[in-house]
């Protein structure tokens, strides 16, 4: 497939988006509440509620800022209404978000309250919604579309099948110039040394092998068991899959055959260039995409066996499978059947080829299956503690 | 009609695309060289479940995407069902 054009939404950085949405975004726990109240107000605004942004310190609370920041900045997001509950760090996330040029405003509850918060937030989520509503779609290359892979509920047609069907996909974008990032650090156990191997030069494996060993000690060093039932998951183990090493190999089957990595991203961190890149992230579906979009990309790539049925509020997934029973039992959250593989009717470069096309009419506007279906799963990832 | 997948030539079990039964005479194929092998299936072994192309033995390695991926913890003959009952990783 050649670099073809699709229908994106060109943002005030340049970056291309393929969805227009209008967030409210709270700062922390405390404004979930006003932020739901201000998305109820105003129709076709998305809140994203969240858990944490309270007494977070050191590397958590820089991941913490730099996930909201990045969400905010994603190019699918056209304009942000953030709310805090006091002003100084909801600032900070908004002069973040206002770096990208898009249109940002903050409200903080002390000294208003959620009544008048809500009141101040709904007429500046009414004034986003109607400017971002006449934004038009224009040509862009399917290149400048930055797509993020991560599998789930895994099991051995994975490996087999849907895995390297993104495998193909990615070396074809990455060959057009694209931007792409895969991770799933701990998920990489046993085929380390492999993918050590795929890097672009020595200093990126070493780089990479630094951030495995990392979270291989972490796990380690809390570990009760050998994480048999977690890592791999009773999904997985159901599908057939038996240890973390065998689910690794498979794992690794979504970078495809050739595409080298250039460089090795913290959590949440945006890639500076084109080319595939890893990103440090948890194994755990919604987690490990929050961090993609919150690092700009804006169309991912999900291939399952047992059928995880991930979404992301901003960041639509492209969900494949090869396993037939989960394609007949769960067709719902499956946008491509791609079983064909396993009964030898088709190749890698096929269905390389069919999921590229899903993809353009996903950038064109057509929905996945977790957005019709409304998984919003959007998880922050929490290093420790709070103090 | 395949009924198993071996991901590398020299892999040491294949992967079930259909559930198999115990005593049934099985087709694969190889998807790197596209040969076809047969074995008899010792047990019942469900779609995407693994089975043994050899004899392993208690301590052995199992080979998959040329590969091991863990080590035989009881013994396995060829056409048996592989997985958490006999093989264990060896990380963590």
């Amino acid at each position: 497939m050649v670099n073809t054009k699709v229908l994106g939404y060109r943002r005030e950085n340049g970056r291309v988006g393929i969805r227009n949405h209008v967030i409210i975004l709270p700062l922390d726990d405390l404004s979930n509440a006003a932020s739901l109240a201000v998305a109820n107000n105003i129709k076709g605004c998305k809140a994203i509620p969240h858990p944490y942004g309270r007494l977070q310190f050191g590397e958590d609370l820089m991941l913490h800022f730099r996930t909201l920041i990045g969400t905010g900045s994603n190019p699918n997001v056209a304009a942000v209404v953030v709310i805090g509950i006091e002003p100084e760090w909801t600032n900070m996330v908004v002069e973040g978000i206002a770096e990208t040029g898009k249109p940002v405003t903050g409200f903080s509850i002390e000294r208003t309250g959620d009544i008048g918060t809500i009141a101040k937030a709904s007429w500046k989520a009414k004034e986003y919604l109607q400017w971002a509503s006449e934004k038009q779609r224009e040509e862009c290359d399917l290149s400048e579309i930055w797509v993020s892979i991560k599998c789930g509920e895994s099991d051995t047609t994975s490996g087999l099948a849907s895995n390297p069907t993104v495998g193909n996909a990615i070396d074809k974008l990455v060959d057009m110039g694209a931007t792409c990032s895969f991770g799933e650090t701990s998920e990489i156990t046993g085929a380390e040394g492999v993918c050590k191997e795929r890097a672009a030069s020595p200093e990126v494996g070493e780089q990479f092998m630094q951030t495995w060993r990392e979270y291989n000690d972490f796990i380690n060093q809390y570990k009760t068991d050998d994480l048999s039932g977690s890592q791999p998951t009773k999904g997985n183990i159901r599908g057939g899959l038996t240890t973390i090493e065998e689910k690794a190999f498979g794992n690794l089957e979504k970078i495809g055959k050739k595409s080298k990595y250039v460089g090795v991203l913290k959590p949440a961190e945006t890639p500076s260039g084109p080319g595939l890149w890893f990103m440090d992230t948890s194994s755990a579906a919604a987690e490990a995409v929050t961090l993609w979009a919150a690092g700009g990309f804006v169309c991912h790539f999900f291939p399952t066996g047992q059928g995880n049925i991930v979404g992301n509020p901003i960041e639509p997934v492209i969900k494949l499978s090869a396993n037939p029973l989960t394609c007949e039992t769960m067709s719902e959250h499956i946008d491509f059947d791609c079983s064909a593989i396993l009964r030898g009717e088709m190749n890698f470069d096929e269905t390389g080829d069919k999921l590229l096309e899903y993809m353009v009419r996903a950038c064109n506007g057509w929905l996945t299956a977790q957005e019709v279906l409304g998984h919003d799963d959007f998880v922050l990832t929490k290093l420790y503690r709070s103090a | 009609m395949i009924q198993f997948l071996v991901h590398d030539d020299t892999d040491s079990v294949g992967v079930a695309t259909q559930d198999l039964k115990s005593g049934d005479t099985v087709t694969g194929l190889y998807q790197a060289s596209k040969q076809k092998l047969e074995l008899k299936a010792l047990d019942d072994i469900p779609l995407g479940h693994k089975i043994a192309l050899q004899d392993h033995s208690s301590g052995d390695g199992v080979i998959k995407y040329g590969h091991d991926i863990g080590k035989v913890v009881a013994d396995i003959k060829k056409g048996g069902h592989v997985h958490v009952h006999n093989l264990k990783t060896r990380r963590w």
